[in-house]
């Protein structure tokens, strides 16, 4: 007997989204959450809801992530009014800075080709020095200039994480803290998600798991290659606003603090800190807005990103396990209202986004003959 | 509300006078800024930069933050974490501090 429609596997901010969009559109929807010894990249990360310079491979990518940045202010609002949790989001436009002539003239060059492949839906502007000073009057002088796309935002990724799982609850849903997923077998037409003191027998299953689905997907005869890429971030005191709009390595928060981030670090399964990378990114802060030299970091942390081997989602449905999926992604906050509103609907049967076709693990797999 | 386990004639150390805001503090040689204030009958030192809503030490040990003031025109300092000095001047943080270079 099936006890849930959906068994979401991971309660980060994918399987979060996906299990808001299942529960808002009335299905039954447990959330299985390993709890705070997974990596948790969702508590970890920067917070941009991002489009820029996103998808230069595979334009579908950049068309997926305006997708769900055109949707997020409306689910921002509506997760508001559900759960009464604001997520901060705003979207004044974002600015990637630029440090030379050159390093400029090719940033436009790069926006300039994604602008073209996804027909001019993507737009930006190029800024040159005094432009960016009006955006940003603290800008350092060492800045050229930047590139400005108006499809850049920020939000709290805490906040939306916890509206999602408010808002879940709110349409019925159950989030199940606790346990980790130890195996998943087929049982008929349904699937029998055994945890350590559980088990659990739904109609489908879709595995959020982040790095946690390198070991699931295989159970349903799925592929997740995923690779662990540490990013580490600091954080300053509070402040008064500052700085208005998100860049790509810095960003205000609602609260005033100034998050400095990132690094791209091959550590394996390391999630801490090192004070080299620290000061590197400090430095490179203090470049951007010299100002922040003579303010304290009272926090910095390091992350989990969730890697495909390029970087692209992973989203795919199991041939020999009808009714399982996998999803699973680097930009978890960007892509968290598509997946609600665009992703989830898929789930339950609807047609597949037509952006995400790229993305299964197909396109992992070493071509093993040459065709003739 | 807070008083010293010991009281005032039971040392014959030297007095550190200072100032907070409009007021004259006295503390004895040793104490933290929080501390002086709190033994000083002021209990608001700051007000958040969210809300506005006033605080006072909490933890006393550095780690909560709700203890912020301005040392000499240093925005931001746990008063927690710092000494009395004679003649120094402590205001009350302001909500968020302002950046300035």
């Amino acid at each position: 007997m099936q006890q849930c429609d959906f068994a979401v596997i991971g309660g980060g901010l994918v399987g979060s989204a996906i299990a808001y969009g299942l529960a808002s559109q009335g299905h039954q929807v447990s959330v299985l959450d390993e709890g705070d010894v997974a990596y948790r990249a969702s508590r970890g990360n920067f917070g941009l809801v991002w489009v820029q310079g996103k998808g230069q491979e595979i334009p579908l990518y950049s068309r997926w992530s305006m997708r769900s940045a055109s949707l997020w202010a409306a689910l921002s609002q509506e997760l508001f009014e559900l759960t009464g949790v604001a997520t901060q989001h705003h979207n004044p436009g974002g600015v990637h800075l630029c440090y030379s002539q050159a390093e400029l003239a090719n940033r436009e060059v790069e926006l300039n080709a994604l602008a073209q492949a996804t027909g001019r839906q993507f737009t930006f502007d190029m800024l040159d020095h005094d432009q960016l000073r009006d955006l940003i009057p603290e800008i350092g002088e060492s800045v050229t200039g930047a590139s400005w796309s108006s499809w850049d935002g920020h939000a709290n990724p805490l906040y939306l994480l916890r509206a999602l799982h408010n808002g879940i609850r709110h349409y019925g849903g159950e989030f199940v803290p606790g346990s980790k997923v130890n195996r998943i077998r087929r049982n008929g037409g349904s699937f029998v998600i055994e945890r350590d003191h559980q088990t659990l027998t739904v109609g489908r299953v879709i595995l959020a798991a982040g790095l946690g689905n390198r070991e699931l997907a295989p159970q349903v005869g799925l592929d997740a290659p995923l690779v662990p890429n540490r990013g580490e971030i600091l954080v300053t005191e509070r402040m008064r606003p500052l700085l208005d709009l998100p860049t790509t390595y810095l960003r205000q928060t609602g609260e005033g603090s100034i998050l400095m981030g990132d690094s791209h670090e091959d550590v394996g399964f390391d999630d801490g800190t090192e004070t080299p990378v620290l000061a590197q990114i400090a430095q490179r802060a203090v470049r951007a807005l010299p100002a922040l030299a003579n303010t304290r970091v009272v926090r910095s942390w390091g992350a989990l990103r969730v890697m495909t081997p390029d970087g692209y989602p992973l989203y795919q449905a199991s041939e020999s396990h009808p009714g399982a999926f996998v999803a699973c992604c680097h930009s978890g906050v960007t892509l968290a209202a598509a997946h609600a509103k665009c992703l989830a609907p898929w789930f339950a049967g609807a047609e597949a986004p037509s952006e995400i076709t790229p993305f299964t693990a197909e396109r992992f797999h070493v071509q093993t003959s040459i065709p003739a | 509300m807070f008083k010293r386990l010991s009281p005032p004639e039971a040392t014959n150390e030297a007095v550190v006078t200072f100032r907070f805001d409009e007021q004259t503090v006295t503390a004895r040689p040793g104490d933290t800024v929080a501390a002086a204030l709190l033994t000083s009958g002021i209990s608001i030192c700051r007000s958040t930069p969210v809300s506005n809503a006033p605080r006072a030490p909490y933890c006393m040990m550095g780690v909560c933050f709700e203890c912020l003031v301005e040392v000499d025109g240093n925005p931001n300092v746990q008063a927690c974490q710092a000494e009395v000095r004679d003649g120094m001047h402590v205001h009350t943080q302001q909500g968020a501090r302002r950046l300035t270079s």
